[in-house]
């Protein structure tokens, strides 16, 4: 057998999941004092490009509670042609389609390393495949450069757009306009006041869309509705109309007084977006695209007010309870989150603007669609530009690298139930014999609905061994896990993902040494920080942040507690929830180098290398590279900023000088080119004001407070009252031996 | 009024000079009398019969009447002629009359002309024996009194002819009709008049003998003559009188003549040897009678009329002939036929009639006459008493005078002429030969009375007052520019044709009164009953030849008002202190002349610069407004108009859409603008709406319209700001495109449900956006029953009518469109509304919102493009083109003593002082009603100041000022005298049509009559006192008052037919709610053009609406300023048909068509001509509906004969007539 890493590391390329444990504790008592819990990160849509998905339809355990798709795991009787459920113990009949089945016959499901398969649900022809739709919905109170700028970058979106996927325009200032497409002559909008929210009824009336069936008597109703409207229709169909129309696009024409924020009706236009689609695609994958170039001024989901005077709420007026916008808007956007997740349709928010925009009320419509949330300073920045090319980057078939409406249902061995998820999801409220009773993260269900995946979304997985001590289980049984993952593909066909696997069970008294090795460390780490984000964000009052701080502290996570996710300090809200958005979604790599940002050393003594998050590391001779995920940053040291600045790399002799400047810009373009969202890209220098980045992320070693009494010379001091990474550990050998005790 | 003055006049003259009294009354008492006449008439007629008895009668009767009427009537009137001397002293409260008087002063020339205008009276004159003539149809004696008068006439032809026939065929036929009508009703006419002169005079006359019966006759003589022409019969009565002195040739003339002034004098001269003869058969008695009631007055004036009275005497003796046989025969029909009533009322009435009729028709006519006639003879005797008289008045008058040369004052008050004439007299004969020349030249005239008077057997109709002829009389005698300097001078007669110039006082087409002698205190108002009110249309457009107002600016301090009532500068304003203070003429308090405004004082204490200052000698002028009488002290915003159009199917389908899209891209060339060389500020802006709004943005930059769709009609707002509102040359090339493309964008539409509300706020949110006022026009289908704010339900339900609950008809169904009106208004949002309906669009509720911002509505149901395109396209150009102003605020403030205290028009009110009009028009009125508060002094006159504030449609601020004094009076007398009809009918029609919103429509009806009915016996209480209970006696001045009152009862609003639906009764009422008193003359007492002679430049003499004028033969135009018929015989000749129609058959005449061919000969050029005037002076654009005599259109054609029974139930004139009078004789019983 392997080593725990290689294990992990298979299982990881194979099925996408990684346990905290891998080798789980048998009873209920033993895992609560394992203090981190039996858990997965499950990426579900990980690439396998190496996985053909498979034509046909899975079969399911006949058990009506129980649904389990058969597995590699499954005891088979190929005589009898019957399949024993690993779950249940059902014992199923195959379906006559199986009739040829045999030890040397068998289909793909029932071969070990088809642990992970994907079907293909075919659909008869009556139901074709469903278009890919796209709602386009535009801010116009912006900078007319700003403007100009996402009106090139959304014409250069339709020419990516697949000819028959729907697109949508809505654009909002002082009112909003849903635009109608491919209409000659006069182009028309309705125009909707921005104060005003309207239900999906009243909507789809204002709109002129009631179905035919509303005026029957005019021959036999349309079997199936229509695939297009006047508001979403074809790109083949309408490219040039659109082009136009989005060319003509002209800023927000309502005068702004001065003194004044422009009136923007963010809240009714996503409002007014979510229910375009709800009554015309539901169910259908769709993408609502929102570009937003500041905060809701008016109306619903408003998150300030027009008077330039008071500014957007910070993190210190919300603990003064001084924000009077936020909880209504939290609550608008939440209601919006809820109908378009129920409806399987995305929201992704591009707020670009220097100020904040309100992610913070609206981080829900991002967070439980799978939308993406993407934060620039302006539309007309490379990072907008191309994060938003990015998001419609193909696979090798030509198909987006994106999944609609999935939904993501659990289940798992009878020893062990599911607590709850923590990710860009929302419950289905599916009960079920595997749901636990202890919620942690978006609990009480076995079903979760992702309306927007991509293949680096991965949901955190809580569980809770519910054996009882007592009641021990056999000598090598397996507890197992089954994800089930129904999704709307992005070429229109609907697609099931199964993944099983399973992990053995061990006695905590007797095998406590194979638990531990079975520990996997770095998805601990994110799975406890996921659930520590989670409670920050969820939950208020002390309590919390001293559960946080005792966990954290148990948990040795330094830098977690300096991190954004956890540290408002110096942080807008906006910030704080694009920071807390993206490490909820991201994959287990990426969000480890969120919490601990990984630096690396450049210099004349030998190739890059990556050195101590620390402050010991800022050399006057070195270049650094941090990335943190969000910020790409290149740190020329004192000495090698002075030689730049002298010029020696344009001198031949120097050549070297040259490449040791290009080397680390020739990386970070490569982490630039495959990082989605794009990261701010910082180049800087000793004493440059952008260092900052640098000097906050790295372990205060040395401060002002202590630098001469180390009386070291190397490295910089950060000027902090944070406390060090050293005086953090001494702190905590005090905690642990008095712990123990 | 005048009338009566003039008839007391006639009967001093009458008595002196029996022969003017008697051609004044006959012209009066053919106008006069054709009240009495019903009644008289009858009384008369009865009379006849009681012919014995009435001389018995009449003497007592008459006489008192006489005395007292004479009193009144003199100070009226006779102030200039037989009370003359008494009068002298009344002259001055005439003073109002006076101007006309004072013209008089300048009267010596003028005081004939003055007599001919009191003629008018004469025409009157004809009416009264129209009148005598209905009296005895009526009766049923007409026929017989006709017969019995031919006879009579026959026999002796000459007397009768001049006396009986002469006047009721020149007065009522005597103009146009003359010829044909004239001969029928003239022997009825005669007949009546006569009798009930005669009934009532004959006992009288004895005392004046021969005096008396001639004034008697003599109004009737002359009466008859003027009646041929009775514009010219005023002079014809003075003629009368002066006939006498020329009587020699007059007798001949006389009877022919009868009918014309000039003739009368000398005919009636000779007339009146003739009539002597008469009465002293017997019949004259009666008729003296009558005069004798006169007798009276002459007592009292007869020392100046002396002279006169001879002649007079002469005359009435020849008139008494005429009566005379006509006595006998009424007077067996009085009992048969005028049932108790005019029995009962004739026989004392008839005695009264007479005298009444006398007085007040004959009295005025008279009085002038009698002085005119008398002129030579009187004239001396006069002149010292008209001089005194006269001149008083004059005096008054000094004001206008002083103002206004004395010559202007001559000229431009020939009327006064008829003051001035007493003194004048002399003199004055000659201008009323003038004014009788032309008509009086007519010497066929008396050829035609013949004609007439044999013609005339059974009408009866025509002894009652005639429109036609009071409206003849008055543009026969408003020759001279009106000028407005005098108190208290009633302007000429709506359907005049006159010029104007202003001397202090605004303008009648500014302001119109309908009293210009205001009782001094309220129990005087009370007891008259008479509505004190003013017809105010602020932007008036004024002829081509008259000055506009001058636009003043005060400066930086805005302009210079009252400290205490804030009245602004006006002529009222007196200079005090050497100029440093000035002293309000509305609150007298004393305000300091700021430094920059100061100037000294000439000798008589007027500002120097006085002439160079439009506000200092101007009744009319705008002041430039500062920013402080601006919306949040910001200057405005140019206006804007905004065009919603209904793009549901009906509208797509009729093709209203495309014919306004079409139209709207050459209309948008003639925005209003103030300066023709400039581009109009004015923006537009589009919108087309079924159930939910489109908005366009017609931004010039753009390549293509954009369409903006709001559907979210429960909440209305803008959805654009720029580019919905553009300048018309900039954004040419977009608004032209969009235009065309709006009705193929909706050719397909299947949408049949619209919105309202929604319509109304959208347009109103615009113009708050772009912060300015501005103007909606919207063009609506459909009765709004999409959901939405204002949605209607169809509640047209007729069983309603004629119960307790027929008024929520009239109500708004809901109360939203009352709240928006009130935003509207906040906005200076005016909204006009053109509908097209197919069926119940409820006009009540659809049209609160317009008529609470100042907006029209405009109706075109069942709308076809091929018929109703010309109409439609006609009245939006001129709708859209007119003269506007925006966010307008009236105030009406008074000297102390009367209050402004209810309004009626369209505009919003928020307080009850400040009328609110968001938009004001050209067109629209504001009928002011005013009621005391205190005592009124006759010194001051009540002075009225009417300020507008308003935004100009270049975005101008302005405050137009009209002022206007009216007289004072303390006898009641005056106020009748001064009195205006067709603005009394203007108020009560307004008032009425607001009444129904609250009272059941029966309710409405006999409270009309009864104030009507109140005011007349408060006259006849007060002012014509002596005649007995039985007579119907109308003021001069008021002696159209049924007639009109009759067609205001009639009218849909109060009295529908089946076939009128609610939302016509709706929108009438709305639209008469603004009328101002041109149009609603016309509306209520439609034109009547006979079109078989069109010669020359003048339009034919119209016809009384009544079917009996209709000729077979002939073709007729009615107009209604809403409705144009062209009216075919079914007899009209051939060559007639050619020239109009192109076609010699009958038959073969398209009664669809509405527009008459185009045919090169110069009848159809004429007529076309004729037709295209007609529609230019209307706001409203007349389609023309051609009706064949027998077809079915012309049900609706009768409608308009409002004469006539109509089909509804309304009664007749002369049932109307009857009834009032008993009304009447209740009231005074």
């Amino acid at each position: 057998m392997a080593t725990f890493p290689e294990y992990i590391a298979q299982n990881e390329e194979r099925d996408g999941v990684r346990f905290s444990w891998n080798v789980w504790p048998s009873s209920r008592l033993e895992a609560t004092r394992m203090v981190v819990p039996v858990a997965a990160l499950f990426t579900p849509l990980k690439e396998r490009p190496d996985l053909p998905p498979i034509q046909y339809e899975p079969v399911l355990c006949s058990r009506a509670t129980c649904r389990a798709v058969l597995n590699p795991l499954c005891q088979v009787d190929y005589r009898a042609k019957l399949w024993a459920c690993n779950f249940c113990y059902q014992r199923n009949q195959f379906p006559p389609t199986y009739a040829g089945i045999s030890e040397v016959n068998q289909p793909a499901e029932l071969l070990p390393q088809f642990s992970t398969i994907e079907y293909v649900v075919q659909r008869g022809p009556q139901m074709p495949l469903m278009p890919l739709v796209f709602l386009y919905v535009v801010d116009t109170c912006m900078e007319d450069e700003d403007l100009q700028a996402l009106k090139e970058s959304l014409q250069m979106s339709l020419s990516l757009l697949p000819p028959t996927a729907l697109v949508g325009l809505i654009t909002f200032g002082r009112m909003v306009q849903v635009h109608e497409l491919g209409c000659e002559g006069i182009s028309k909008s309705y125009v909707f006041r921005g104060t005003k929210d309207l239900s999906a009824k009243q909507l789809q009336e204002m709109l002129g869309l009631t179905k035919p069936s509303a005026s029957q008597g005019r021959g036999p109703q349309a079997a199936q509705p229509p695939l297009s409207n006047r508001f979403l229709q074809p790109v083949q169909k309408i490219d040039m109309n659109l082009t136009d129309l989005l060319g003509e696009l002209q800023r927000d024409p309502w005068p702004v007084t001065q003194g004044k924020r422009p009136l923007r009706s963010l809240g009714v236009a996503m409002s007014i977006a979510v229910g375009l689609l709800e009554c015309t695609f539901p169910n259908t994958g769709a993408r609502i695209m929102t570009f937003v170039g500041g905060p809701a001024t008016q109306g619903p989901g408003m998150v300030v007010g027009d008077e330039l005077k008071t500014p957007i709420r910070s993190w210190h007026d919300i603990e003064k309870d001084n924000a009077k916008f936020m909880k209504k808007a939290t609550k608008h956007y939440e209601a919006l989150a809820g109908r378009a997740s129920s409806n399987g349709h995305i929201i992704d928010i591009y707020a670009c603007a220097l100020d904040q925009t309100g992610l913070l009320e609206m981080k829900c419509c991002a967070n439980h669609t799978g939308g993406y949330m993407v934060m620039a300073d302006s539309f007309n920045t490379s990072l907008f530009k191309q994060t938003f090319q990015r998001v419609f980057t193909k696979d090798v078939q030509g198909s987006f690298k994106m999944a609609f409406a999935a939904t993501l249902e659990i289940k798992t061995s009878r020893e062990i139930k599911v607590s709850g998820a923590i990710g860009p999801c929302v419950s289905l409220n599916a009960k079920g014999p595997c749901v636990s009773e202890n919620e942690i993260g978006t609990g009480g269900t076995c079903q979760w609905k992702v309306c927007g995946l991509d293949p680096s979304t991965t949901l955190a997985l809580y569980f809770e061994v519910v054996n009882q001590h007592n009641a021990p289980i056999p000598q090598g049984g397996r507890g197992a896990v089954q994800f089930v993952t129904q999704y709307q593909h992005a070429s229109g066909q609907r697609r099931i993902r199964v993944t099983t696997t399973a992990r053995n069970w061990a006695d905590a008294q007797t095998q406590i040494q194979s638990i531990a090795a079975s520990f996997d460390q770095e998805a601990a780490a994110i799975l406890m920080a996921r659930l520590a984000v989670y409670r920050a964000e969820t939950e208020e009052g002390p309590d919390v942040l001293r559960w946080l701080d005792r966990q954290l502290i148990r948990l040795f996570m330094f830098h977690l507690r300096r991190s954004p996710f956890l540290q408002v300090f110096n942080n807008s809200p906006d910030e704080s929830s694009y920071y807390r958005h993206q490490f909820n979604r991201q994959d287990l790599t990426q969000a480890l180098i969120m919490i601990q940002p990984v630096l690396y050393a450049y210099s004349f003594n030998g190739p890059p290398e990556p050195v101590l998050l620390d402050s010991s590391s800022i050399l006057p001779d070195r270049i650094l590279l941090m990335d943190t995920f969000f910020q790409i940053l290149i740190y020329h040291g004192e000495t090698v900023s002075q030689w730049r600045k002298a010029g020696y790399q344009e001198m031949p002799e120097y050549e070297n000088f040259r490449h040791l400047l290009q080397a680390p810009v020739d990386d970070a373009q490569e982490l630039l080119h495959t990082r989605f969202p794009m990261p701010r890209y910082i180049d800087t220098e000793h004493g440059g004001s952008q260092a900052r980045f640098l000097l906050s992320k790295v372990n205060p070693s040395q401060t002002h407070n202590n630098m001469y009494a180390w009386g070291q010379e190397s490295g910089a001091p950060i000027l902090t009252d944070d406390v060090s990474l050293q005086v953090f550990m001494d702190h905590l050998k005090k905690l642990a031996v008095s712990s123990a005790a | 009024m005048n009338v009566n003055q003039q008839t007391p006049m006639a009967s001093p003259y009458g008595q002196p000079q029996p022969g003017y009294g008697q051609p004044s009354y006959a012209p009066l008492g053919g106008g006069y009398p054709a009240p009495y006449a019903p009644y008289n008439g009858p009384a008369s007629a009865y009379q006849p019969g009681a012919p014995p008895q009435g001389p018995a009668r009449g003497p007592p009767t008459s006489g008192p009447p006489p005395v007292s009427a004479p009193q009144p009537y003199s100070q009226y009137s006779q102030g200039d002629m037989q009370n003359g001397p008494p009068t002298m002293t009344q002259a001055p409260p005439r003073p109002a009359v006076s101007q006309p008087y004072n013209p008089g002063g300048v009267n010596l020339s003028g005081p004939h002309p003055s007599y001919p205008q009191q003629y008018g009276a004469p025409p009157t004159m004809q009416q009264v024996t129209n009148q005598m003539t209905g009296m005895q149809i009526t009766s049923g004696p007409p026929t017989p009194a006709g017969p019995g008068y031919v006879p009579p006439h026959s026999s002796q032809p000459p007397i009768n002819a001049p006396y009986s026939a002469a006047p009721p065929p020149s007065y009522t036929q005597a103009p146009p009709p003359a010829p044909s009508a004239p001969t029928q009703p003239p022997p009825p006419s005669e007949p009546a008049p006569p009798q009930q002169y005669y009934g009532g005079p004959p006992p009288s006359q004895q005392p004046f003998a021969s005096s008396a019966p001639p004034t008697s006759q003599q109004p009737f003589t002359s009466s008859a003559p003027p009646p041929p022409a009775q514009q010219t019969f005023p002079p014809s009565s003075f003629s009368g009188p002066v006939p006498p002195p020329s009587q020699a040739p007059a007798p001949p003339m006389s009877q022919p003549q009868q009918s014309f002034p000039p003739t009368q004098p000398h005919f009636s001269s000779a007339p009146p040897p003739v009539s002597q003869p008469a009465y002293t058969s017997g019949p004259p008695p009666p008729a003296q009678g009558s005069f004798p009631p006169r007798a009276p007055p002459p007592s009292s004036q007869p020392g100046p009329f002396p002279p006169s009275g001879p002649p007079p005497t002469s005359a009435p003796a020849g008139q008494y002939p005429g009566p005379m046989p006509p006595q006998p025969q009424p007077q067996p029909p009085p009992p048969s036929a005028q049932p108790s009533p005019y029995h009962s009322g004739p026989p004392p009435p008839r005695a009264q009639m007479p005298p009444t009729s006398m007085a007040q028709t004959n009295h005025l006519p008279p009085g002038p006459q009698g002085p005119p006639g008398p002129p030579g003879p009187l004239q001396q005797p006069p002149p010292q008493p008209g001089m005194q008289g006269g001149y008083p008045p004059q005096q008054n008058g000094a004001f206008g005078q002083v103002r206004g040369p004395q010559p202007g004052y001559a000229g431009p008050y020939p009327g006064q002429s008829n003051y001035g004439a007493p003194a004048p007299a002399p003199a004055p004969a000659p201008p009323a030969q003038k004014r009788l020349d032309p008509d009086a030249i007519p010497s066929p005239q008396a050829s035609d009375l013949p004609a007439v008077q044999k013609s005339r057997h059974r009408i009866d109709p025509d002894a009652i007052p005639s429109p036609i002829q009071v409206i003849e009389d008055d543009k026969a005698k408003s020759t001279e520019p009106f000028t407005t300097g005098v108190r208290g001078q009633a302007p000429p007669l709506v359907t005049t044709n006159f010029q104007v110039k202003d001397q202090g006082n605004a303008s009648p087409r500014f302001i119109r009164c309908t009293a210009y002698n205001m009782p001094c205190t309220s129990d005087m108002a009370k007891q008259s009953q008479v509505p004190l009110a003013a017809v105010i249309k602020p932007l008036a457009t004024l002829p081509p030849d008259e000055t506009p107002p001058y636009l003043v600016d005060h400066g930086e301090g805005g302009p210079i008002r009252c400290n205490r009532c804030k009245a602004y500068m006006c002529p009222y304003m007196q200079f005090i202190e050497g100029g440093r203070r000035f002293q309000c003429g509305f609150c007298s308090c004393v305000t300091e002349v700021p430094p920059h405004y100061f100037q000294h004082l000439d000798h008589t204490g007027k500002r120097v610069d006085c002439y160079d200052r439009p506000e200092l000698s101007l009744g009319s002028y705008e002041f430039l407004a500062t920013v402080d009488y601006c919306k949040n002290n910001k200057l405005p915003q140019p206006p804007a108009f905004i065009f919603l159009i209904d793009v549901s199917y009906n509208a797509v389908k009729s093709g209203m859409v495309s014919i306004v899209c079409q139209e709207l891209k050459t209309l948008l060339d003639y925005l209003p603008r103030e300066n023709p060389d400039v581009d109009s500020v004015v923006r537009v802006g589009f919108v087309t709406y079924n159930k939910v709004l489109h908005f366009y943005n017609v931004k010039s930059s753009l390549a293509q319209p954009q369409m903006l769709v709001v559907s979210d009609v429960s909440d209305m707002f803008v959805p654009l700001l720029d580019g919905f509102l553009v300048n018309v040359n900039e954004s040419r090339m977009v608004i032209e495109s969009l235009l065309d493309q709006i009705p193929e964008m909706f050719a397909d539409t299947r949408e049949t449900e619209t919105v309202f509300g929604p319509v109304i706020q959208a347009g109103l949110e615009a113009l708050k956006a772009a912060d300015c006022a501005g103007k909606l026009f919207i063009f609506h289908t459909s009765l709004p029953i999409a959901e939405a704010p204002g949605k209607l339900k169809n509640r047209e339900d007729k069983k309603l009518i004629g119960t307790d609950k027929e008024k929520s008809l009239f109500q708004p169904q809901v109360g939203f469109y009352g709240s928006l009106a009130k935003e509207c208004v906040a906005q200076g949002c005016c909204v006009d509304l053109f509908l097209f309906p197919n069926q119940y669009v409820d006009v009540a509720t659809l049209g609160v919102v317009p008529v609470s911002t100042g907006g029209s509505i405009y109706k075109y149901t069942y709308f076809q493009a091929q018929t109703d395109r010309e109409r439609f396209l006609n009245d939006l150009r001129r709708n859209v083109q007119k003269k506007v102003g925006f966010d307008a605020v009236m105030r009406v403030r008074t000297s102390t003593g009367i209050r402004a205290t209810d309004f009626f028009g369209s505009f919003y009110m928020s307080n009850t002082t400040d009328v609110e009009l968001a938009g004001l028009d050209c067109d629209k009125t504001i009928t002011v009603e005013f009621r005391h508060d205190d005592k009124l002094s006759e010194e001051t006159g009540a002075l009225m100041q009417c300020a507008v504030l308003y935004t100009s449609c270049s975005g101008q601020r302005r405050l137009r000022i009209h002022n206007m004094a009216v007289n004072c009076c303390s006898q009641l007398a005056d106020l009748y005298r001064n009195c205006e009809t067709d603005t009394i009918i203007n108020f009560f029609s307004k008032y009425a049509f607001r009444s129904v919103l609250t009272s059941p429509t029966k309710t409405v009806r006999d409270s009309l009559v009864n104030q009507c009915a109140q005011i007349l016996a408060c006259y006849r209480k007060n002012c014509a006192s002596p005649s007995s209970a039985g007579q119907l006696i109308l003021p001069e001045c008021m002696k159209l008052l049924p007639v009109y009152l009759n067609c205001v009862l009639k009218s849909d609003v109060l009295l529908p037919g089946a076939d009128v639906s609610l939302d016509d009764r709706a929108y009438l009422r709305q639209l008469i709610s603004c009328m101002d008193v041109t149009e609603s003359h016309v509306f209520f007492y439609p034109r009547l053009l006979p079109l078989m002679k069109l010669e020359g430049d003048a339009l034919p003499v119209a016809v009384r609406d009544s079917e009996e004028r209709l000729s077979k033969g002939g073709v007729y135009l009615l107009e209604t300023g809403l409705h144009l018929f062209l009216w075919v015989g079914a007899n009209a000749q051939q060559e007639l048909l050619i020239n109009v129609f192109g076609t010699p058959s009958f038959s073969q005449i398209d009664p669809n068509m509405t527009s008459l061919p185009v045919l090169d000969n110069p009848f159809s050029q004429r007529l076309r001509e004729i037709i295209d005037s007609f529609r230019a002076q209307r706001s409203r654009y007349m389609k023309l509906m051609v009706v064949k005599q027998e077809d079915k259109a012309e049900l609706i054609f009768r409608h308009f004969l409002v004469e006539d029974k109509s089909a509804s139930g309304g009664a007749s004139y002369v049932d109307f007539l009857c009834h009032m009078h008993k009304e009447i004789r209740q009231l005074l019983s």
